[in-house]
Parts: structure tokens; C-alpha cells; sequence
């Protein structure tokens, strides 16, 4: 009990800090490094938690997946970011109000959170024991099952954004000579190709 | 000492906030935005996991899967516009971005 305490305010701890690093760091590379540490952090405290296929999902999605992406994307604009940071300090003071205010809130909605007795007779599927099915094998299990049209909506969710990313981002040059295929397919020989009697001696 | 639920809810709550306050502190710089909503959507995450967890309710993570689908897909349309309005005017300002005023 005492190790998984540790573990706990360890994780919780470097989530914070990376948290804060994350939204004040000078340079946005700096930002994306530290956000990949904060998913990290998650990860370990759902490991802590006992939901082993969250944390690995997060890593695979967020560190591989996204962070990457965000990584590529600063990497490959080029962007003055200090003239960006100007001016950061004048809604520092609202900000912090805010967020002061925000946070008093959720702490004293959370925080002191009360699991009612009979609460789990009403689970709509309850986590069954870890020695007989692990996590993931009741994940699949449910996910397959009960949720498979959520879960093909998701992947619709997926193809959808990742043919508005490719529309996106497409761009067509102008001045560059491609293959038509089309063009090519519609040319009939009959078009183009004149065929003449040429008389000796005279040319065409 | 116990770790129970609230201490993991305070934790999320803190990094919401963090994401919050990370929208007010970066208002010029679109990319760090988009990192706070990702983090915003990481806190709801943990919410999620740690009531699936101590409630014995298997749902909570198949949201938290859910979810994370669809911070996926908002991360590659979100950089995908911002890539293409880069390409378009050459800076990210939040504060150029008012063309599509009537």
C-alpha cells in the first residue's frame, strides 16, 4: 500500500509539473516533449488503477500517434514563436482567476467523492474478477459485443478525418505536367492522327 | 495512506485546469491551444479510467476509448487546417484568423 501511495503521488506529481511545462515552456518543441512526458504520467496511473489497456492505448495513440503529429507539425512550419508569446502576460491575471476558480470548483465537487453503497448492483457491466479474465480480455469482450456499433462509429470517425486531412492538405501545383489519365483514356486516334498520300518528289 | 478515487480526481481536475489556463496563457499561438484541449481531453480521460476503476464498471474505459478516437481525429483536422491556413497566410496568429467574418 505504502509502494502504490509513492507511485501514485510520483505520477501524479511529474503529470503536474509536465502539465505546467506543457502551457509555459518558450519553445513549442519543448511543449510537445513535455506533453508525450505528461501522457506518459497518465499511462502509469492507469496502470496504477488497474486499467492496463488504457495506458497502453494512450501511449500507442497519444505519444505515437498524435504527439508525433504535433512534433512534425511545429517542426515543419516555419513560425516566429516569440513574436507569438507577446502579450501572454496581460491575460495571465484573468487566467489565473479563472483557472483558480475552475479548479476550487472541480476540487470540491471531486475530491471529496463518495461511493454510495449500493452503487454497484446498478454497474452496466460489471469488471469481472482478475483472475479469471484480464483486462483487456474483458474489454475486447464487452467492446465486441455490446458496444460494436459505437466501436464501428469510432472507425467511421477515423476514415472520415483521415479523408479530411488528405482533402486538406492536398494541394495541386499549378505549372506541373502530370500523368491525365483520364485525358489519355478519352484520346481517340482518330483525333489526332491525320494519315495523307504524300506524292514523291513534293513533300507534304 | 489510501489512494482512493478522490485523490485520482484531483489529479484530472488539476490538469484540466492546466489546459484551461493553458488556452488563456497561449492566446496567440494555435498549436499550443491544440496541446491543452489534448490535455483537457487526457484529464477527462483519467476521470473516466478512475470511475470505471473504484466503481467496478467496465463502460467507463470503453469510453475513455472512445474518446480518445476522437481526440485522434480532432488532433489531425485540427493540424491539417492549421498546416493549410499556414500555407494560405503564412502565420498562425489566432488573431488573423478572421476571414470568415462576413
Amino acid at each position: 500500500m505504502i509502494l502504490q501511495g509513492i507511485a501514485f503521488y510520483v505520477f501524479a506529481a511529474l503529470l503536474v509539473a509536465s502539465g505546467v511545462m506543457v502551457i509555459s515552456a518558450r519553445n513549442p518543441v519543448h511543449s510537445v516533449l513535455y506533453l508525450i512526458l505528461a501522457f506518459f504520467q497518465a499511462a502509469g496511473l492507469c496502470v496504477l488503477m488497474g486499467a492496463e489497456f488504457i495506458a497502453m492505448i494512450l501511449i500507442i495513440v497519444y505519444v505515437g500517434a498524435v504527439a508525433v503529429l504535433f512534433l512534425f507539425v511545429v517542426m515543419m512550419l516555419d513560425i516566429n514563436f516569440r513574436e507569438l508569446r507577446q502579450g501572454a502576460l496581460e491575460t495571465l491575471p484573468l487566467g489565473a482567476l479563472i483557472g483558480l476558480i475552475l479548479l476550487a470548483e472541480l476540487v470540491a465537487v471531486l475530491g471529496g467523492w463518495i461511493v454510495a453503497p449500493g452503487v454497484a448492483s446498478i454497474a452496466g457491466a460489471p469488471t469481472p474478477a482478475l483472475d479469471q479474465v484480464t483486462n483487456t480480455h474483458a474489454l475486447g469482450q464487452l467492446m465486441y459485443t455490446q458496444y460494436v456499433y459505437l466501436f464501428q462509429a469510432s472507425g467511421i470517425v477515423l476514415l472520415i478525418a483521415m479523408i479530411g486531412a488528405i482533402v486538406l492538405t492536398l494541394r495541386q501545383r499549378a505549372g506541373v505536367r502530370k500523368q491525365n489519365v483520364g485525358v489519355q483514356i478519352a484520346r481517340h486516334r482518330d483525333d489526332v492522327v491525320v494519315i495523307r498520300k504524300v506524292t514523291t518528289g513534293e513533300g507534304v | 495512506m489510501e489512494i482512493g478515487l478522490g485523490h485520482y480526481l484531483t489529479v484530472s481536475a488539476i490538469v484540466f485546469t492546466l489546459g484551461v489556463l493553458g488556452i488563456f496563457l497561449n492566446r496567440k499561438n494555435v498549436i499550443i491551444i491544440l496541446m491543452s484541449i489534448e490535455m483537457m481531453l487526457l484529464a477527462v480521460n483519467l476521470n473516466l479510467v478512475a470511475f470505471s476503476t473504484f466503481l467496478h464498471d467496465l463502460v467507463g474505459q470503453i469510453f475513455a476509448m472512445i474518446i480518445l478516437t476522437v481526440a485522434a481525429a480532432e488532433a489531425a483536422i485540427g493540424l491539417a487546417i492549421l498546416v493549410v491556413y499556414f500555407r494560405n497566410r503564412g502565420s498562425i496568429r489566432v488573431e488573423d484568423i478572421n476571414m470568415m467574418k462576413g
